[in-house]
């Protein structure tokens, strides 16, 4: 087939256009509502959980797992599959565990939870520095992804499409705050799950809505092996590791833990998740038959040719099946989809600067409010252009290892100190402070020398660590020293504020 | 009548809720653990039985592997009925008491 990728088509532009256009009019309506903290971080706490929920799954369904998954299925077959498991399986323990006391305890971040008892300045430093790590590494993965895939379905320059994207979600973070990103996200998340919806009928359509003539169809054209499990998984140890860290980052991603906050109580929050379970399963129970059928339909070697990672398999589909419009539909759904993440991580990476170093830890905790919303957009320039900057610095660079890394960061870093500060009434500013550190430290380290970036990235002959992705030996290292030093340097303090703790967290008194 | 958060913390009946809490978030957890790693475990091991061909070309893994989505969706709603029913209804009771 003849393919129009990589040139700018008047439909692609037209129906990107009239993204910017509709999303910059909510931040213009979003921007008159947001003048107090509570509105620029939680959105006045007035999201209901049916609308966190799309939120929730517009913030997580990245332009990666989308164009990514459907390449993986349409190149490796069912082994991209068992990679789309992974991705959905932190949800409903981010319920079972975090998610509510997570809401009645805090105000604005996930520090909020660790500060309600332990001593604010350490541990606001220690958290924003997990915290800000984790939005970092996956926003270098964003960013450097847009970059790319804009550059391929539009023929932009990577620089330009960077700073567009980084210029664009800057207008939605710095003036809508928090009301504008939700509402891009939950445009975002229906015009993904509608259009992957679309791609996935169009294709089925192809063999009569029957998933068994679809299969069929692989198998006649690559062989009976496409549907069967493959090279994926050779040590179960790094299986294990690498769902522990997909399962449990998920419960220590800032941008992730900020949504909760956005609505009005736990009840709601917990119905959120669902909703978003919902979305995201459903989302990654369709990706695959559209890789299958783009593996049949368009056919492996041009999917290949194009993309050697396999990235336009749902493009190259919809431009088959839809024509030039319906390829330039999905080609914008792209866009806005990148757009509304860096939107969201950006607002967790200000929120961290400004609520928790700023106004918590240098200031201690006293700044007024007209004070606190200034810092908080000053923030976010910041942060909105150091992701263009970190977007252009990591051009042409392997980093495909940065979600990962992000991940492993969260699991290790974030999730245990928030679980136990929770949960064990010992725990203490140091080991919660310790733990922090040691988690966020071991995790980048032992990526840098696993096989992901020593072999892969750094080009050495053999990795010294030897499992793709740390989170088993890492998470378990801030585990214990949570432990450890928990019980070596005990808080007094901390424990004694335990109880009033437990009826905040379990009954909601006094909460935000 | 319970009128101090101490003595409510102390309260039978709110040591009961948060420990029903935990029991359910705990078993829940541990069936996403067993749903996910079993699935996990399977295509380390038993890669033999998830080729095994349930229709023309259909391998018994892609149902399964829909199925582990499947169980995780369900296992997030039976956790939600129960809290909206049970425990936002213990809850609500507790506060009253609190409140008086």
């Amino acid at each position: 087939m003849q393919t129009t990728l990589g040139q700018p088509t008047a439909s692609a532009i037209l129906f990107f256009l009239c993204f910017v256009a509709v999303s910059l009019l909510i931040t213009y309506w979003a921007a008159r509502r947001t003048k107090t903290t509570t509105e620029y971080y939680a959105a006045a706490r007035q999201i209901t959980g049916f609308q966190n929920g799309l939120a929730l799954a517009g913030d997580y369904m990245s332009a990666a797992s989308f164009l990514g998954i459907a390449g993986l299925v349409a190149l490796k077959g069912f082994d991209g599959m068992i990679y789309a498991t992974g991705w959905l399986v932190g949800w409903p323990v981010l319920l079972f565990l975090i998610a509510e006391p997570l809401r009645n305890l805090g105000k604005y971040t996930f520090a909020d939870v660790l500060a309600y008892r332990l001593a604010n300045r350490p541990i606001r430093l220690a958290s924003a520095v997990g915290g800000i790590l984790t939005v970092v590494f996956y926003t270098i993965a964003q960013m450097v992804g847009a970059g790319s895939l804009i550059k391929l379905m539009f023929g932009l320059p990577y620089e330009v499409a960077v700073v567009i994207v980084g210029v664009v979600m800057l207008v939605y973070v710095l003036f809508g705050g928090m009301i504008a990103t939700t509402w891009v996200q939950i445009i975002k998340a229906c015009l993904l799950l509608g259009g992957v919806t679309l791609l996935m009928l169009l294709g089925m359509a192809q063999f009569g809505f029957n998933p068994g003539s679809l299969y069929a169809a692989v198998a006649a054209n690559y062989g009976q092996a496409a549907l069967e499990p493959g090279g994926l998984i050779t040590n179960p140890l790094d299986a294990v590791s690498l769902g522990l860290a997909l399962m449990f980052g998920l419960l220590g991603l800032p941008h992730i833990l900020m949504r909760f906050y956005t609505v009005p109580d736990a009840k709601e929050a917990r119905k959120s998740i669902a909703w978003a379970t919902g979305f995201i399963g459903y989302f990654y129970c369709i990706i695959p038959l559209v890789g299958f059928s783009a593996s049949v339909l368009v056919g492996r070697d041009l999917i290949a040719k194009i993309d050697k990672g396999g990235n336009m398999a749902a493009p190259l589909l919809a431009e088959l099946l839809g024509g030039t419009p319906f390829l330039g539909f999905i080609a914008a759904v792209a866009f806005a989809t990148i757009l509304a993440v860096v939107a969201g991580l950006t607002l967790a990476g200000a929120s961290a600067l400004s609520h928790d170093i700023y106004v918590n830890v240098v200031k201690g905790g006293h700044a007024n409010e007209r004070e606190q919303v200034r810092v908080a957009r000053i923030a976010t320039v910041l942060v909105g252009l150091l992701a263009i900057l970190l977007g252009i610095l990591f051009k042409g660079q392997n980093v495909a290892f940065m979600v990962g890394l992000a991940f492993a960061v969260a699991c290790s870093a974030n999730f245990p100190a928030l679980l136990l500060s929770i949960t064990w009434k010992r725990l203490s500013t140091a080991g919660a402070t310790a733990s922090i550190l040691v988690g966020a430290i071991l995790a980048t380290l032992l990526i840098i020398l696993s096989p992901t970036v020593w072999v892969d990235v750094l080009k050495n002959p053999a990795a010294v660590f030897p499992l793709k992705n740390p989170a088993i030996v890492s998470m378990t290292a801030s585990f214990a020293v949570a432990f450890a030093v928990s019980l070596l340097v005990p808080d007094r303090k901390a424990q004694a504020q335990f109880e009033v703790q437990k009826v905040r967290t379990y009954l909601a008194v006094g909460a935000e | 009548m319970i009128r101090s958060v101490k003595e409510i913390e102390e309260a039978p009946e709110f040591k009961k809720l948060v420990t029903s809490r935990w029991v359910m978030a705990g078993i829940l957890t541990l069936l996403v653990f067993i749903t996910y790693y079993g699935f996990v475990i399977m295509v380390g091991v038993a890669r033999d039985t998830l080729s095994t061909k349930i229709g023309v070309a259909t391998t018994l893994g892609i149902p399964l592997a829909v199925l582990v989505i499947v169980i995780s969706f369900v296992l997030t709603l039976v956790y939600v009925l129960w809290a909206n029913a049970r425990y936002d209804r213990i809850v609500a009771t507790l506060n009253e008491k609190l409140e008086r």
